[in-house]
């Protein structure tokens, strides 16, 4: 058992403070975009979500830049966006793609000019990369108080709505007629999605943060039909993705060449390959009927 | 601005934003808005590939392109943007990042690959660009008439002896030539800007096909040169001025069509 | 004509969309336990009249009357005809109809007896027990109707309204809904107003009936409304009603395009018989 442990996991693991301060915000990362990603599944918003995390990265420059909490960061310019998203809203689904597309765009070019900037003006290297593709193990552990915070306010979101959400997934009509404000339901979760994409944007990345908003999402909803089971599966995919994907690019350092694997490609990695698990599995009909028990 | 290396951007460019504008009319109004975003994010590994192996990084672009236009083509006709698509072009997304990592100037290039580079193509690129973006526009003018009327309507195609499926494909492999073209330029996420926002623009300002087309094709030079320039003058990188042009040419052609009351659809003659 | 026990009343309802006028001035009442068809042909408005009546649609003129439940509610259930579903949609059909009784609650949901209790009643009265643990959208059409009913009703609102619920099931499957919908509508006082563009498969149910034509409706018994004259003056031009074997069709004059242009200058009749 011994022999196992250490042949898995390298020298100074557990006891190195990056690595604790990844987990611990990884680990919140994960459990709150599982959550809210839930609900991005059902209602088809993946392309938003992907939209709010790559327009976030302009506010990710900014903080380098100005010099604050990259989180911060991150989670304003995600609101920002929502708000925005929100505002000029289009019906259409072609028309919304477009505009959607449009916004990315231009956000993402803003974000270019603001780490320009950054590499020109202060000392940091690596802005680019940070921003886009995360620097998990370099993560301040000042991050780690507000990253609770957000954790929790978008957890405690959810669970307050939980209900009148799931019934505006389903169909804004029926919702309306139970007396649901749908346009606020409806923002509100734009706000949910905002803080969840900020927080998988500073540990995998603007670019890679949606694959930690829906893979692990996916992956439950192919294996589970009651909301509450899929609610609780999802986080602990997500989980197994985040700390495997940190133990495998702690590990890599050691596979020789001086320089290890970037943690968000292990993350990724491991998201796609319990989402194919879960399609093979669900493909031949083993579900997890055995967890639908009456509660 | 004029003389020697910058010659190279200038043409390039100039190739880059026609291809662009031509294609761009077309996603536009097939409504392959995500083929058009994913595409360029799918080759981004090819040419961090490339980087690695020391190769020229047109080919990694076209490799992975055709990798990218194979997935979609395989995966069957999703319309939604289905999570397994989704997943798939972020884990090529991580690869890049995996690829990159291993080289020696990993934020340099990271940067140049996402953003764009002024003299993102090289003089040996330079016949290959103009190639295969030659070839795009050509086979889009060649089929111009079945593009449209599959665009309209899959069974009308048909109809005609159209095959809706065939024509997919085709468009797929055009935006494919398109893709590897314009990312060295541009930048992997500023492509679709550079696509989208222009011809959004000429599809609210014109109604018949033609000169949609001709018009995309101008803004899209329009905002090809103006990036360029301001990116030589000031130094700012070229995705923040296609970026900010292509929403600007967005917005204009939503203030057009709210002016004017209704969306012009492009009338089949 | 207001009873003590009115439950929903439109009057001089008009509704009017860029270009032509989709409801003019519709007006007709309902009591508790009346089950009443909604009839009229693809465009005469009868679905905007449903969302006119729900408050998604906002009106040019007139008013809805709705009886409210304790509470500042309006005690409604509605019954849309189809519902976009995903396959990715994590709710078992027992799950959506717990939904219709404390969909609006804020905060996670407890373990709650009474609640389960009313559910697997709500399932049981609409002949969903055998399929209450399915997936919705893995439900057939008929199988999600009647969770999509047990939703509307498990609230025991005053009025259910439903939006062509009829239109894709076979004859025999309507027939069952209908027998379903009445029995439900007379053992619970609740008042039905069902849209149809035939009224064949609802002649043993309905008390009444209204009847829309180009936006503008007539309503009684059945005896009443459905009669070539009554008709003729509703649409405008001359129309036929025939009984053949316990049926009634409905048919129109030849020149009833060229009438139908003559329509637009008269001034709109509105019947109503009491």
């Amino acid at each position: 058992m011994d022999f196992l442990l250490k042949s898995v996991v390298a020298p100074g693991f557990f006891t190195s403070q990056p690595v604790i301060t990844a987990m611990i915000v990884g680990g919140g990362a994960a459990i709150v975009s599982a959550i809210v990603g839930v609900f991005t599944v059902i209602r088809g918003q993946s392309f938003a979500g992907h939209a709010l995390a790559d327009v976030s990265s302009a506010g990710g420059s900014a903080s380098f830049l100005i010099g604050v909490n990259p989180l911060l960061g991150f989670v304003v310019m995600a609101l920002v966006a929502g708000a925005g998203i929100e505002v000029f809203g289009v019906k259409d689904v072609r028309e919304r793609d477009l505009v959607t597309g449009i916004i990315t765009g231009a956000g993402l070019g803003l974000a270019a000019l603001l780490l320009y900037f950054a590499v020109r003006t202060t000392s940091t290297t690596g802005a680019a990369i940070t921003v886009m593709f995360g620097s998990m193990f370099a993560i301040s552990q000042s991050v780690a108080p507000l990253a609770i915070a957000v954790g929790f306010a978008a957890l405690l979101m959810v669970g307050l709505l939980f209900r009148p959400l799931l019934l505006t997934s389903l169909d804004p009509e029926l919702a309306a007629v139970a007396g649901i404000n749908v346009r606020l339901v409806n923002g509100l979760f734009l706000m949910m999605l905002a803080l969840a994409v900020s927080l998988s944007a500073i540990t995998i990345g603007a670019v890679l943060s949606t694959a930690l908003l829906i893979g692990p999402a996916a992956t439950a909803l192919r294996l589970a039909s009651r909301p509450g089971i899929v609610l609780l599966l999802a986080p602990f995919a997500g989980l197994i993705a985040t700390f495997g994907g940190i133990l495998l690019a702690y590990d890599s350092y050691g596979w020789g060449g001086g320089h290890g694997w970037p943690v968000s490609f292990c993350i990724v990695a491991l998201v796609l390959t319990l989402y194919l698990l879960a399609s093979l599995v669900s493909r031949f009909g083993i579900g997890l009927k055995a967890l639908d028990i009456e509660a | 601005m004029f003389s020697g290396f910058m010659l190279n951007a200038w043409l390039a460019g100039s190739i880059v934003a026609i291809v662009a504008g031509v294609v761009g009319f077309f996603v536009v109004v097939r409504g392959t808005a995500f083929s058009a975003h994913a595409l360029p994010l799918g080759a981004f590994p090819g040419a961090a590939a490339a980087r690695l192996l020391g190769v020229d990084e047109f080919f990694g672009l076209i490799a992975f392109a055709g990798l990218g236009v194979l997935g979609i083509a395989a995966l069957g006709r999703r319309n939604r943007h289905d999570v397994a698509t989704a997943l798939s072009l972020v884990t090529l997304l991580g690869l890049g990042a995996l690829f990159l990592s291993l080289t020696q100037q990993y934020s340099q290039e990271v940067y140049a690959l996402l953003f764009g580079e002024v003299l993102g193509v090289s003089n040996a690129e330079l016949l290959p660009v103009a190639v295969l973006g030659g070839m795009a526009i050509v086979l889009t003018l060649a089929f111009f008439r079945p593009l449209l009327l599959s665009a309209v309507s899959a069974e009308l195609a048909e109809a005609e002896g159209i095959s809706a499926a065939a024509m997919e494909l085709l468009f797929l492999g055009i935006l494919g030539f398109a893709t590897a073209v314009t990312v060295p330029v541009v930048g992997a996420l500023l492509v679709f800007s550079l696509m989208v926002g222009p011809a959004s623009a000429a599809r609210s300002l014109t109604t018949r096909p033609g000169p949609a087309i001709a018009l995309s094709v101008a803004l899209a030079l329009v905002t090809a040169w103006a990036s360029i320039a301001l990116s030589y003058v000031t130094d700012w990188p070229v995705g923040f001025f296609v970026g900010a042009l292509g929403a600007a040419w967005y917005a204009l052609g939503r203030i057009v069509v709210r002016r004017v009351g209704e969306v012009r659809a492009p009338v089949v003659q | 004509m207001e009873g003590g026990d009115e439950v929903l009343g439109v009057a001089d309802l008009s509704v009017a969309f860029p270009g032509h006028m989709v409801l003019d001035r519709v007006g007709f009442s309902l009591r508790a336990g009346e089950f009443c068809g909604l009839v009229g042909s693809n465009g005469s408005g009868k679905t905007t009249l449903l969302k006119a009546i729900l408050g998604f649609v906002k009106p040019q003129a007139g008013s809805v009357y709705l009886s409210r439940a304790e509470g500042r509610q309006p005690s409604v259930g509605y019954v849309p005809q189809k519902i976009a579903l995903d396959s990715y949609m994590p709710l078992r059909a027992r799950d959506l109809v717990s939904l219709g009784l404390d969909g609006r609650r804020l905060g996670l949901p407890l373990p709650d007896a009474e609640r389960r209790a009313r559910v697997e009643a709500m399932l049981s009265a609409v002949d969903a027990s055998g399929f209450a643990q399915e997936r919705i959208g893995n439900l057939s059409g008929g199988q999600q109707q009647r969770v999509l009913i047990a939703h509307a009703l498990v609230r025991r609102p005053k009025l259910l309204l439903l939006d062509e619920p009829l239109a894709n099931l076979d004859i025999r499957s309507a027939a069952e809904i209908v027998a379903l919908l009445r029995r439900i509508s007379s053992a619970e006082k609740i008042a039905v107003l069902l849209s149809t563009h035939d009224m064949n498969p609802l002649l043993g149910a309905m008390d009444r009936i209204v009847y829309l034509a180009h936006g503008r409706a007539v309503s009684g018994g059945i005896d009443e409304v459905v009669r070539t004259e009554v008709l003729s003056r509703l649409y405008g031009y001359h129309i036929d009603v025939v009984r053949v074997h316990d049926r009634i069709l409905v048919i129109a004059a030849e020149s009833a395009g060229e009438a139908h242009e003559e329509l637009a200058h008269e001034p709109a009749h509105v019947a109503e018989i009491p």
